[in-house]
């Protein structure tokens, strides 16, 4: 009975780290511009079919995933120059509507290059599972908790502590005022957005062993993982985790308990549950809405 | 030079040139005209581009080689993304505007059936390369089909875990139209095998775990044996999954995984994972007085060699379809809609990279389950077992 249990809480802690990280980066790039950047699930594409693209080439796992997220980090930034930045007089609507269509594009470039089929990344481990009483767990579960944890460290501090982080927080809460503090607010939101694509990119990597992937796994991933980040409160790097273990394990639990048939319905009624409740997520700010 | 030279020193470049863009002009006969739609984008481009890719190849060779009855072939071919409103409309615009002669597709179930009422209004033969018995069943005058049916998939292998005693089984199926169709069938049939399905359980088709529902399987009282119905990703999850729960029943896959793709996906987890396939995933394998040996083997080696990809059951599919009815033509002799007819219906022995088909009036499949063969992954390969 509890062996039942907790393989079916490791089940669901497995994917719902996996979409912990892809909310990450959705709360970064809102922090800054209030954009919702449809094409973080592309980066998680991205982070394992280039990783598996160099590995290819013949370079060893660490360094492939090294240029895997530099790859990701220069299209990230490119995206910003070419297709945010132009716009950047459009409301935060016209810019989301970018972000989806950019998603496509990159899409579409990944399926030419990399062509269509599915590819697996080796565990990063040399053990692949361990038994806790009676349950089994993949390493790599572990390697996905233990990094989105790091992530979410260094996140805070670097909000918290770090001139560029206040900039980044400065730019969200008022324009204006950050602009006249002297904050460069172009390059504040490129930032953000290339922090979002390495992030999106280590979220790739680190998630292909178990996952596997493909030119299209951005969508599944990149649509769960707003759906965690709204659960937590867009913008909450806490809430992020929270909010991606939550999903993962009520999708499992459902799957478990109740019937695989449901597991997507379950997960998306805790959705309108959470949000008719708490309209900010559950740890979403508490600040008024500016009128 | 006066404005009457300039202008035929004009018309004679634009002359030239016309010639020079249309390329070296074809044997004077009209081509003879392919129409296919496929779902080669989509979530059904696993079937759609090997689909295309085939079609494509072979078109070319058909022509390097003369034609057929002494015309070139033209393939015409859209791209329904797994749409089968966008299939009912290229399928249209195939019979109506492009006027071919023979139809290839669709990839799946649903873009055919959308095609099917035009085809069979337009009297113009169809072959299909999807899966579904009610493509054929019941017979439809102008419809045809290359693949075998999902019961016959499912047939196989419950066949198979009659003979090895298995009386109790978990079925874990895709939610996909692939997964669904299988999952009805396999219901359907269970019970001739004398076989009890006690668990039941399904998964999306972009799921990326599955150990929940396997751990359900696995926790069910008296549970034989699993089959899991499905392809893409999923089932190389699933048996990802399975090796890591340690669950040590037999595991059997349908043909929907049979390539090797899968042994790449689902690596060191797939050993002793049994399925059935097509001859295609096993050609060296086979004993050399097999008919199928010499088709299967050369169109693996065109295939891998023009397209630096390793082969699936489905590219088989449009090869199949495309030589059936360049048969079908030439025994007709011509390129009347209802001679092409008559022809692939009266087909007899013919040797495809599917099977041997024995088309009859009755049975536009023309397949037995025997051309399923049994497969089992043995340290990372396909092994025939019998």
């Amino acid at each position: 009975m509890f062996a039942e249990f907790l393989q079916y809480l490791f089940a669901g802690v497995t994917t719902g780290a996996i979409y912990a990280l892809v909310a990450l980066g959705f709360t970064l790039v809102y922090n800054a511009s209030h954009v919702i950047n449809f094409a973080q699930g592309e980066f998680i594409m991205i982070g394992g079919m280039a990783t598996l693209a160099f590995m290819a080439m013949g370079l060893p796992m660490p360094l492939a995933i090294a240029m895997a997220i530099l790859l990701a980090a220069v299209l990230g930034a490119l995206l910003h120059r070419l297709a945010i930045a132009t716009a950047r007089q459009a409301d935060v609507v016209t810019l989301i509507i970018i972000t989806i269509g950019a998603a496509i594009f990159l899409r579409g470039i990944a399926q030419v290059i990399w062509g269509k089929e599915y590819h697996a990344l080796p565990s990063f481990s040399e053990r692949a599972s361990i038994e806790v009483m009676g349950a089994v767990m993949y390493t790599q579960s572990l390697w996905v908790l233990g990094i989105a944890t790091v992530l979410v460290l260094v996140l805070a501090l670097f909000f918290k502590r770090t001139l560029l982080g206040k900039a980044i927080l400065a730019t969200c809460m008022n324009k204006q005022a950050a602009r006249l503090m002297g904050v460069r607010i172009q390059f504040v939101v490129m930032l953000a957005f290339t922090l979002a694509a390495i992030l999106g990119a280590v979220a790739g990597a680190v998630a292909a062993p178990i996952t596997l992937t493909s030119y299209d796994i951005g969508i599944m991933l990149g649509l769960k993982g707003f759906v965690a980040a709204a659960i937590g409160g867009l913008g909450s790097g806490v809430g992020a985790v929270v909010g991606g273990l939550l999903l993962g394990i009520a999708e499992a639990m459902t799957a478990g308990y109740i019937s695989s048939d449901y597991k997507d319905a379950v997960a998306f009624l805790l959705i309108l549950v959470i949000l008719l409740f708490m309209p900010r997520g559950l740890f979403g700010s508490r600040v008024a809405e500016r009128v | 030079m006066n404005k009457k030279s300039l202008l035929r020193g004009m018309a004679a470049v634009t002359t030239l040139l016309a010639l020079a863009l249309a390329g070296p002009a074809p044997a004077s006969e009209d081509p003879i005209r392919i129409g296919a739609f496929v779902s080669a984008t989509g979530p059904a481009s696993f079937l759609g581009d090997p689909e295309l890719k085939t079609l494509e190849m072979y078109v070319e060779r058909i022509n390097e080689a003369g034609g057929v009855l002494g015309r070139p072939l033209q393939l015409i071919h859209y791209d329904d993304g797994g749409s089968a409103s966008e299939a009912r409309n290229f399928a249209n615009r195939l019979l109506r505007r492009d006027r071919v002669d023979v139809l290839i597709g669709g990839s799946t179930t649903g873009t055919t059936m959308a095609a099917v009422p035009l085809a069979e209004r337009a009297r113009t033969p169809m072959i299909s390369m999807a899966g579904a018995l009610t493509i054929v069943e019941p017979v439809r005058p102008w419809v045809f089909k290359t693949p075998q049916s999902d019961r016959m998939a499912a047939e196989r292998v419950l066949s198979d875990m009659q003979a090895r005693g298995i009386t109790r089984i978990g079925l874990i199926s895709g939610t996909d139209g692939f997964g669904r169709s299988g999952r009805e069938q396999t219901l359907e049939v269970v019970e001739q095998f004398g076989i009890q399905v006690v668990a039941d359980q399904t998964y999306g088709p972009q799921d990326t775990d599955m150990t929940s529902q396997l751990t359900r399987i696995r926790n069910t009282e008296g549970v034989e044996a699993v089959f899991n119905f499905g392809f893409g990703q999923g089932p190389a999850i699933v048996t990802r999954n399975y090796a890591h729960l340690g669950i040590d029943l037999p595991l059997y896959q349908s043909h929907g995984v049979a390539s090797d793709r899968f042994l790449d996906l689902a690596g060191p987890a797939a050993e002793g994972v049994r399925l059935p396939a097509s001859a295609l995933l096993v050609p060296d394998a086979l004993p050399d007085d097999d008919p199928q040996k010499p088709v299967v083997q050369g169109y693996k080696e065109a295939y891998e060699e023009r397209w630096n990809t390793s082969v699936s059951t489905f590219g088989g599919y449009a090869y199949d379809a495309l030589h059936l009815a360049v048969h079908a033509i030439e025994q007709a002799g011509s390129t009347d809609p209802a001679a092409i007819r008559e022809a692939l219906e009266s087909i007899q022995d013919f040797v495809g990279v599917t099977g041997v088909f024995n088309m009859t009036p009755e049975d536009h499949n023309g397949l037995e389950p025997e051309s399923f063969r049994l497969l089992e992954v043995r340290d990372g390969r396909w092994a025939l077992i019998d």
